[in-house]
C-alpha cells in the first residue's frame, strides 16, 4: 500500500527550543546587573578605587555569580564552560579597549583641524601654525598612495610566488625558503630603511627618492604577504590540484586556473596584511624619503612625503597647531587603510 | 604467493561442464550478467587499441606496495577491481595514467601500455597520457571558483583544446553523466550547490569532456546514495560504447552490476597482488582461487 505524502504544512511554525527561555535570560542579566550595581559600593568600602577597581570587582562578581547560576542549573560540569565563557568574553573586551580607546582620540583630536584643504592643498606655502584652512596634508596624502602602490606591486607578486613555490612547486629550497621569509619577517623596520640608506640612497649620492622608500617598505612587505599567501594555499585541498592535473593539465596552469582562484580569498588577505603592514611605517621612510612639503608626484627625482612622516615631523615641532595637524595626518591615514580594506573585501567576495 | 594470472578476454570463456560441475557459489553471481559470452571475441575497433599493464610494481619511498601486476583493459570492457583495503587497488589505478608519482617519493617499474606505447618510456608528455586516461575520484571534487558549466569545460581550457561549439559539447557531456536534466537551468551555478551525488557526476561529465579513451574510477560511488550509485552506474555502462572504464570498488554489488572482468587484488603483509581475474561472472560463480571465493562471499575481508 502506498500513500500520497502530505505536502501541506503551511499551518507549522518554526520553532527554536535551543534558545535560552525567558526566565534564564533574566537570571543572566540579574547576575550582570547585581555585580554592576555592587561593585561600586564595594570599591567605596574596600581599599579598592579607581576605575580599574571597579572593573575588576565587577569582573570577579559577575563570574562568581555566573558560575553560581551555571552550577545551580546544570551543576558542577557546567561550571568549567561558565569559567570559559566568562573568561572569552572579558578578554574580548579587554582587547577591545584600547582598540576603541585610541579611534576615539584619532578621530576627536584630528577631527579639529580636518578641513577640505587638508585633501586639497600641501604644507609648500604654509607654516604649520597658520590657520587651519590653510594648508594641508595632500603631498603626505599622495606620498603614502604612491609608495604604497609602488611597495605592493613589487611584493604582492614576489609574495604571491613565494608562497607558491613553498606549496605547490616544493622544490630543494622550500626549507631554507621558508626559513629566509621568517627570518625577514622578523628584521626591524629601522634596519630595512638602514639598508636601501646604505645601498641605494648612499650608492647614488643622497639622492633620496620615494622609490627608495618603496624599496624599504617592499622589503617589509613580502614576508608577511609570503607567509600568509603559502598558509591560505595550503588550505587548498590536494584533491583539486589531482583534478586539474587528471584532467590534462600542466601544473602551471592547474595552479592559476583551479588553485590561485579557490584561495583567491585568501590571497586578497594576504594582500591587506601586507599593506596594512607597511601604511603606517615611519622609520624607513626617515632614511629613504626624506619628507617634503610641496605635492610631488615623481617618485624617482626628489625628496617626498607619507602621511606617517607628516605626522612624525609635525609632532616634532610641539606647536599646539601643528600637533593638531598631525592627529589629522593619523586619522587621514586610518582612513585610507579602511577604504583600502573596504575595496579589497568588497573584490574579494564570490563572483556572481 | 601463488599467483594466479589470466590475460582478460583471453580466458573469459568458460566450458558448460564447468557450469554444471560446480554449483554457483555466490549469490552475485546471478546479478553479473554474462556479458562475457558477448564480449569474448571482442574485435577492438583498431588494431593495438586498448589499455594494458605488463608487470606493474609500486612503491611509496622503500615500502613495496604493488607487485607484478598485468593485466589487460580491451576497448569496450568495464573491468572493476576488487580486494581488502591497502591492496593497491587504487595504487594501480593512478600508475594507469601517471597520477601515481604526484605523490612524493612514489616509485614504479613494469610497463603501462596505451595504443601499444608505453606510457612511461621517457620522452612521453604526461600531460597527453592524463588527456587520454582521465581519471574520476573517491571524493567529488569540483573546481569550487567555477560554475557548472565552466566545471564541466574546465578540462578544455586546462589542456588548451580547441572546441568547435562548447555548448553542444557541453550539453553531451552532462547528458551522459545522467545529470543534464537536473542542472540545464542553473548552468551557472555554482558546482558547491549541487548534492554529492550531483557533483560526482559533474566530476563524471567534467572528465568525458576532453574525450577520454580510457576512464579510471577510484571508488566513484563510496560517498553516494542507492540512487546516486545506480545512475552513475547506468552511466558506466553507456560509456563503454566509447571508453574503456576500469573501476575499483569496495561494493561487490556493484562490481558484479556493471563490469565485464573482475580482477582481485590481495595483500598477505607484502606488496599487494593481483590473485586473480577473470570475467565478472566466473569470478562471481566459479572463482579459481579459494582466496577470490573466500572474499566474494563474504568470507574475510
Amino acid at each position: 500500500m502506498t500513500t500520497q505524502l502530505q505536502n501541506d504544512f503551511s499551518t507549522m511554525k518554526p520553532n527554536r527550543p535551543w534558545r535560552p527561555t525567558p526566565r534564564k535570560m533574566a537570571e543572566d542579566f540579574l547576575v550582570i546587573a547585581i555585580a554592576a550595581v555592587l561593585s561600586p559600593v564595594i570599591v567605596q568600602f574596600t581599599g579598592l578605587a579607581g576605575i580599574s577597581g571597579n572593573v575588576l570587582t565587577f569582573f570577579v562578581l559577575s563570574l562568581v555569580g555566573s558560575i553560581g547560576i551555571s552550577y545551580s542549573r546544570q551543576g558542577r560540569k557546567a561550571v568549567g564552560n561558565a569559567v570559559a565563557t566568562s573568561l572569552i568574553y572579558s578578554s574580548f573586551a579587554l582587547v577591545m579597549l584600547p582598540l576603541a580607546s585610541i579611534l576615539y582620540t584619532v578621530i576627536s583630536r584630528g577631527y579639529q583641524s580636518l578641513r577640505i584643504n587638508t585633501f586639497t592643498q600641501d604644507m609648500s606655502l604654509t607654516q604649520p601654525e597658520a590657520a587651519f584652512d590653510q594648508g594641508g596634508a595632500l603631498h603626505a596624502i599622495l606620498g603614502t598612495l604612491i609608495l604604497v602602490a609602488i611597495a605592493s606591486a613589487i611584493s604582492v607578486p614576489l609574495g604571491i610566488l613565494t608562497g607558491l613555490y613553498l606549496t605547490e612547486i616544493k622544490g630543494r629550497a622550500e626549507n631554507l625558503i621558508r626559513f629566509l621569509v621568517q627570518a625577514m619577517s622578523g628584521v626591524p623596520s629601522i634596519v630595512a630603511g638602514l639598508f636601501i640608506y646604505s645601498v641605494i640612497i648612499i650608492g647614488s649620492g643622497g639622492h633620496y627618492s620615494g622609490f627608495a622608500g618603496a624599496l624599504a617598505l617592499s622589503i617589509l612587505m613580502l614576508p608577511t604577504v609570503a607567509r600568509t599567501a603559502e598558509e591560505v594555499l595550503k588550505l587548498i585541498p590536494n584533491d583539486l590540484r589531482e583534478a586539474g592535473v587528471a584532467l590534462g593539465a600542466t601544473q602551471w596552469r592547474t595552479v592559476v586556473m583551479v588553485v590561485v582562484p579557490a584561495a583567491r580569498s585568501g590571497i586578497i588577505t594576504a594582500i591587506i596584511l601586507g599593506v596594512a603592514r607597511v601604511a603606517g611605517e615611519t622609520a624607513p621612510l626617515l632614511l629613504t624619503i626624506l619628507g617634503n612639503n610641496t605635492t610631488h608626484f615623481n617618485p624617482f627625482d626628489a625628496p617626498m612625503s607619507a602621511l606617517p612622516l607628516y605626522t612624525f615631523n609635525l609632532f616634532r615641532t610641539g606647536l599646539n597647531t601643528a600637533i593638531s595637524r598631525a592627529w589629522t595626518g593619523a586619522l587621514v591615514l586610518m582612513f585610507i587603510v579602511l577604504v583600502l580594506f573596504i575595496f579589497a573585501r568588497l573584490g574579494s567576495g564570490k563572483k556572481k | 604467493m601463488d599467483i594466479l594470472k589470466l590475460k582478460g578476454s583471453g580466458q573469459a570463456q568458460t566450458t558448460s561442464e564447468d557450469k554444471v560441475a560446480k554449483p554457483e557459489i555466490s549469490s552475485l553471481a546471478s546479478v553479473a550478467a554474462d556479458r562475457s559470452e558477448s564480449k569474448g571475441d571482442f574485435v577492438p575497433r583498431r588494431p593495438g587499441a586498448g589499455l594494458e599493464a605488463k608487470g606493474v610494481h609500486a612503491w611509496f619511498g622503500k615500502h613495496h606496495v604493488l607487485a607484478n601486476v598485468s593485466l589487460n583493459f580491451p576497448s569496450g570492457t568495464v573491468t572493476a577491481l576488487i580486494g581488502p583495503s591497502g591492496c593497491g587497488k587504487s595504487t594501480f589505478l593512478r600508475t594507469l595514467n601517471r597520477m601515481h608519482e604526484f605523490i612524493p617519493g612514489a616509485g614504479m617499474a613494469g610497463e603501462v601500455l596505451l595504443d601499444g606505447t608505453d606510457i612511461y618510456k621517457s620522452g612521453t608528455d604526461v600531460t597527453k597520457i592524463r588527456l587520454k586516461v582521465g581519471m574520476v575520484f573517491q571524493k567529488p571534487n569540483p573546481f569550487p571558483s567555477m560554475t557548472i558549466g565552466e566545471n564541466v569545460l574546465s578540462g578544455i581550457k586546462l589542456a588548451q583544446l580547441k572546441v568547435s561549439n562548447k555548448d553542444d559539447l557541453l550539453e553531451e557531456c552532462l547528458q551522459r553523466a545522467g545529470l543534464w536534466n537536473e542542472v540545464k537551468d542553473r548552468l551557472s551555478a555554482h558546482g558547491g550547490s549541487l548534492s554529492g551525488g550531483q557533483q560526482q557526476r559533474l566530476c563524471i561529465a567534467r572528465a568525458l569532456a576532453v574525450k577520454p579513451e580510457v576512464l579510471l574510477m577510484d571508488e566513484p560511488c563510496s560517498a553516494l546514495d542507492p540512487g546516486s550509485t545506480l545512475r552513475i552506474e547506468e552511466t558506466i555502462r553507456q560509456l563503454t560504447e566509447s571508453v574503456i572504464v576500469v573501476i575499483v570498488t569496495h561494493n561487490m554489488q556493484q562490481a558484479a552490476r556493471v563490469s565485464d572482468f573482475t580482477g582481485f587484488f590481495l595483500s598477505d603483509g607484502g606488496p599487494g597482488q593481483l590473485v586473480e581475474v577473470a570475467s565478472t561472472k566466473e569470478i562471481f560463480s566459479r572463482p579459481k582461487d579459494e582466496r577470490t571465493e573466500a572474499y566474494v562471499t563474504g568470507r574475510f575481508g
